[in-house]
């Protein structure tokens, strides 16, 4: 349906393109020109930055979100007070100063205290990704593992589990399958605000479009170009995901 | 011979709701024990004390010489030896009837997987569904899933066996097979406190009927004394209710 849908806008696009030259100018993008073939070489270059960027923030978001999150749930409020601290504070910090922060605050920082350590912009991008990210991981693992019946927690306390064995064999696994669309929804959240790495000079999707319209002056068509890029990432995720879904669910309603 | 338990004026608040009221009550060992009454006198919160699923707050309980404290050694020990099986069977959905059986004696117990398999088929064949090994839970019957449970408590080979009313969630036709495992069990000696409404059963199986009302033990006796001659006007109330039916 999107697929279709989307389709037959770029088709659109490009027939407009086509019969109206002057507005569009898709000879800087034509493969079978050797400028337009070393251009979309150039841009589609990107696509291994933004994805390693993504998966890396991603999954660190995912184990530090998991980290904020048990002890928020503890029954002890001092356990229970750093994580809502960390929670709300994260989130009310946008993307973009957060990157900032990181990349050419942070480093001033670890060095004021005998830290010198240089943070480059790929992995500052990861760690502004993976921390603004994971204060939302945290909250949707906390709905998942609170939707698990307070039963299942009973049982396993009464065959002897003690609370992490109770989180990995019992809880966990049964939590993960709910949460695994909102989860999706916050891997292709990151994808998208990965893009912000190109303004610390991260060579990635956007940061590569950027430098070509500089050069060529076709901002239209490179940034169509770009935009169905991430179009084409989001859409094998979500059919990674709807893969997965059944997957897991099929040995439930087996 | 030390008792298998013994409870000395057990409170237990919810807020400002009394729960229970200087509840005393000695288990021998092998002993099976039946505790009525009508819902929320008690009954549930008390066993549940028991296996510290919810923490009193005074008196002592004590089981199989171990005091029950707060202490994380005593409730570890105390859930060693006591077994629980509950109204809404509470089966793990995502592991099959073996998994749901194993995963304690691997886990806690550390038994090799073959060695917890084998023990889990012999249980299984005790409870008479060992075909049902590898379905998932979900697709039994509600009288399968409760002796599942039952199953999944004996794997850790307890001493005590507690049953929260453990056929109220079946339907009519299923009661029979579980009460008939819960039957078996008692007549191989293993101690047990059973919260129950079905008064056949009690008198099948019971050495000692207790019977609680607004939190605290108003009744209690053999099985015959019990059903013929009760003491009380609550107790016979209640009882005149339950056995119209």
């Amino acid at each position: 349906m999107t697929i279709r849908t989307f389709s037959i806008l770029f088709l659109c696009l490009l027939l407009a393109g086509c019969s109206s030259s002057g507005t569009w100018g898709w000879y800087v993008i034509d493969p079978t020109t050797k400028q337009g073939y070393n251009n979309i070489r150039f841009l589609l270059n990107g696509f291994g930055a933004t994805i390693l960027l993504s998966i890396i923030a991603a999954v660190l978001s995912m184990c530090i979100g998991l980290i904020v999150a048990l002890p928020g749930m503890s029954h002890n409020r001092w356990l229970r007070m750093p994580s809502r601290i960390y929670i709300e504070f994260i989130r009310a910090i946008p993307l973009l100063p957060m990157l900032f922060w990181v990349f050419y605050g942070l480093p001033v920082v670890l060095k004021s205290m005998g830290i010198n350590a240089n943070i480059d912009a790929f992995w500052g991008a990861i760690i502004t990704l993976a921390i603004s990210d994971s204060a939302f991981t945290a909250e949707i693992y906390r709905s998942g593992i609170q939707s698990i019946n307070k039963g299942q927690t009973e049982a396993a306390k009464t065959i002897g589990l003690n609370y992490s064995q109770t989180m990995r064999y019992v809880i966990l696994p049964q939590a993960i399958k709910r949460i695994l669309p909102p989860l999706a929804n916050q891997f292709i959240y990151i994808v998208k605000m990965s893009a912000f790495a190109s303004v610390i000079g991260m060579q990635e999707l956007t940061r590569r479009a950027n430098e070509l319209v500089v050069t060529e002056y076709r901002p239209l068509e490179i940034y169509t170009l770009l935009i169905l890029e991430y179009l084409v990432l989001v859409l094998i995720i979500s059919f990674g995901v709807r893969w997965l879904e059944r997957k897991m669910g099929a040995d439930e309603s087996k | 011979m030390a008792k298998a338990i013994e409870i000395k004026r057990l409170n237990k608040w919810f807020g400002a709701y009394q729960a229970l009221k200087d509840i005393d009550l000695n288990v021998s060992h092998g002993e099976r024990i039946v505790i009525c009454g009508p819902s929320g006198s008690g009954k549930s919160t008390l066993i549940r004390c028991i296996n510290s699923l919810e923490h009193h707050d005074s008196g002592e309980i004590t089981v199989d010489d171990i005091e029950l404290n707060q202490n994380k050694a005593s409730i570890a020990a105390i859930g060693a030896e006591v077994g629980m099986v509950f109204q809404q069977f509470n089966l793990f959905p995502h592991l099959s009837v073996l998994q749901n059986l194993t995963l304690g004696p691997t886990k806690v117990r550390g038994l090799s997987r073959s060695e917890a398999e084998e023990r889990a088929m012999r249980i299984l064949e005790r409870v008479q569904i060992p075909e049902q090994a590898h379905k998932q839970p979900s697709e039994l019957s509600g009288g399968q899933q409760q002796r599942v449970a039952i199953a999944r408590s004996l794997c850790m080979e307890p001493k005590i066996m507690l049953f929260d009313e453990p056929t109220s969630a079946l339907d009519p036709e299923m009661i029979a097979e579980v009460l008939d495992v819960i039957v078996d069990l008692a007549e191989d000696g293993m101690t047990m406190i059973v919260v129950t409404h079905e008064m056949g059963f009690a008198r099948r199986a019971a050495d000692r009927m207790v019977f609680m009302d607004k939190g605290e033990i108003i009744e209690m006796g053999a099985p015959k004394d019990f059903f013929e001659a009760p003491k009380t006007k609550r107790c016979k109330t209640f009882l005149n209710q339950i056995l119209q039916h």
